[in-house]
């Protein structure tokens, strides 16, 4: 929070284009799609797990949407529906390697990064998919708020976490995914179906994967194979710069907003002031150090 | 007249549960009286925390049965006894650390608001969560400032009256408690010996595992003594020297099983200066 507010001065003092309704317009759409998919992965590291997948998992469900719609396969909404579900899919089987074996979500998903991507670059031929129906770019479309343009996908993706965040914190579901971060064991002895719950939350996370495809497509207007291939990462980076401690069991879904808004803030700044994206990528990972460091620090201090 | 003879509120026989090549539990026999409190003693590895997770769901027997109230029963998973009115302190393993007291309390059994707020959107009644998880602590008189801070901030004692407060209040048939005070002090010790008397004078059985004696001869009916994996004796501790009772926990002194006479290994008993 400290951090987003210093680099915002920083970055209007520097640049008083910075400050503009059109230019934050601009960063909710850069990050809107890394924002959506660190929904996911906050869930899956509130329970002390790890998604490598995510990004991969996207852009397949983002060629099933684009080539299936494209095609005339099946009518755009029936793609789209078909994506999300296949995103889940992968999600689910997720959590059923991580629980069900179990292994740990660290190699499960490693491997279905390399699986999804694989199939990815199958399904698609390695092709892009273009000349997508409407309803697939429908939520790039924009509104006026004053004098500035919002695309429904921003909106969609402030939805999102205004969900999840009321899940969390509302909802017995939410009380359980922490109580399974802090402890499985303690969370089944006290009566939680801990499997069921660690499946669960891997295949919701597919789900919004899901969306972050569609929100993918609607943005670019193309089923691009090549796409989201750092966005695992990226998420993370959004999580942890969050607040979300990656031992699993605290943090909050807003925290993750500001995490990907902090990265947004930094590239959109450092863009217009001149510096080069290898830079920006150089500082970004300090960042994310920097934050895993004070989580360290504060977890000693606690123990 | 002769009182018809009790009906144990929870049985086991033979219970054997293996975890590899170690055997923590060997053919072990458990009997629970209806409004006693049992404490259960033995030496570390006994088969103690062993015996109490299979008695409530958190592990499957390998062999041998377990009767509620003269019925054989078998518990899926610690859900399963939870429902059927069993509550328990796990050794070690009580709280989430990093919810709150109240969410503590209603782990697993979470009030939602009235109406469509908590049908249609799963809403928590959070204030009325925190009102009873009040009223429960009052009741176990466990002095708290804050129901809304993190349980991880709490004092080790503060932490384990949170888990034993649960358990009582919502045990509808019997409160187990493996080790409650062993992290504890004195003062805090004794607050816990107070929560179990009140449950005893609710009607409700407990056991209690304890490797302090002041602590089980002060406050049990009776005693179970588990020995490398078995009962190997159940006392009365108004019939036993404190020092006997030791003597048989850890070998020293046996049991005859046909007519629960104590037996002294000699040699042994020599040693810890009894006989
Ligand atoms: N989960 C487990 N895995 C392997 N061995 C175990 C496990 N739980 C208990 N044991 C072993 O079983 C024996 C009995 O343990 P336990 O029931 O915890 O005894 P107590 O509570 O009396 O100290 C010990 O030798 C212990 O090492
Ligand atoms: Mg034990």
């Amino acid at each position: 929070m400290v951090a987003l507010l210093v680099a915002c001065v920083f970055f209007s003092l520097n640049n008083e284009q910075f400050l503009s309704g059109g230019n934050f317009s601009l960063i909710i759409q850069q990050v809107m799609v890394v924002g959506t998919l660190a929904i996911g992965q906050t869930l899956i590291i509130l329970t002390a797990g790890i998604d490598l997948s995510n990004g991969a998992i996207m852009a397949f469900g983002g060629i099933v949407m684009a080539k299936l719609a494209a095609d005339g396969v099946v009518p755009p909404l029936v793609a789209i529906a078909l994506g999300l579900l296949v995103c889940a899919g992968f999600g689910a089987v997720n959590g059923l390697l991580v629980t069900a074996i179990p292994l740990p979500p660290f190699i499960v998903t490693l491997g279905m990064l390399n699986v999804v991507f694989a199939l990815t670059h199958i399904f698609s031929g390695d092709q892009t998919v273009v000349n997508l129906p409407a309803p697939l770019t429908a939520l790039g479309g924009t509104f006026a708020i004053g004098d500035t343009m919002v695309t429904y996908g921003s909106l969609l993706t402030i939805l999102l976490f205004l969900i999840f965040a009321y899940l969390l914190s509302q909802t017995a579901w939410g009380r359980h995914v922490y109580a399974l971060g802090n402890s499985p064991e303690v969370a089944r002895l006290t009566g939680i179906r801990t499997g069921r719950l660690t499946v669960g939350v891997y295949t919701v996370a597919g789900l919004v994967y899901g969306i972050a495809a569609l929100l993918l497509v609607s943005r670019t207007g193309v089923g691009d194979p090549q796409a989201g291939q750092t966005d695992n990462l990226d998420s993370i980076t959004a999580v942890v710069l969050g607040g979300t401690s990656l031992f699993g069991g605290r943090g909050l879904v807003v925290g993750t907003l500001l995490g990907a808004l902090i990265v947004g803030v930094f590239r959109n700044g450092l863009q217009l002031m001149g510096v080069p994206s290898i830079y920006q990528t150089l500082i970004t990972g300090v960042l994310v150090i920097l934050a895993v460091t004070v989580d360290q620090l504060s977890r000693r201090r606690i123990s | 007249m002769t009182e018809p003879p009790a009906v144990p509120v929870m049985q086991a026989r033979g219970l054997v549960k293996r975890y590899g090549h170690v055997t923590a539990l060997d053919g072990a026999d458990f009997d629970l009286m209806p409004g006693e409190v049992l404490a259960v003693i033995g030496d570390n590895g006994a088969g103690k925390t062993s015996l109490i997770k299979a008695l409530t769901g958190a592990v499957q027997p390998d062999e041998g049965e377990i009767l509620l109230g003269g019925e054989p029963i078998r518990f899926r998973d610690p859900l399963d006894a939870r429902r059927r009115g069993i509550e328990t302190v796990y050794q070690d393993l009580a709280v989430a650390a990093s919810l709150d007291i109240a969410s503590n309390m209603f782990l697993g059994r979470e009030i939602r608001r009235p109406g469509p707020l908590g049908t249609i959107f799963r809403m928590l009644d959070h204030k009325r969560m925190r009102e009873e998880s009040a009223r429960h602590m009052a009741e176990l008189k466990i002095g708290l400032r804050s129901l809304t801070q993190p349980v991880e901030s709490l004092s080790g004692g503060q932490r384990q009256g949170v888990a034993v407060a649960r358990a009582v209040a919502w045990a509808q048939h019997v409160v187990v408690m493996d080790e409650p005070t062993a992290a504890l002090g004195v003062k805090e010790s004794g607050q816990v010996l107070d929560m179990i008397r009140r449950v005893r004078d609710r009607g409700l059985p407990v056991i209690l595992i304890s490797h302090n004696m002041p602590h089980v001869f002060e406050i049990a009916d009776r005693i179970h003594v588990q020995r490398l994996g078995r009962r190997v004796a159940q006392l009365k501790p108004g019939d036993h020297e404190m020092a006997e009772v030791v003597a048989i926990m850890t070998g020293a002194l046996r049991v005859d099983a046909s007519d629960e006479t104590v037996v002294a290994d000699q040699g042994a008993a020599r040693a810890i200066g009894l006989s």
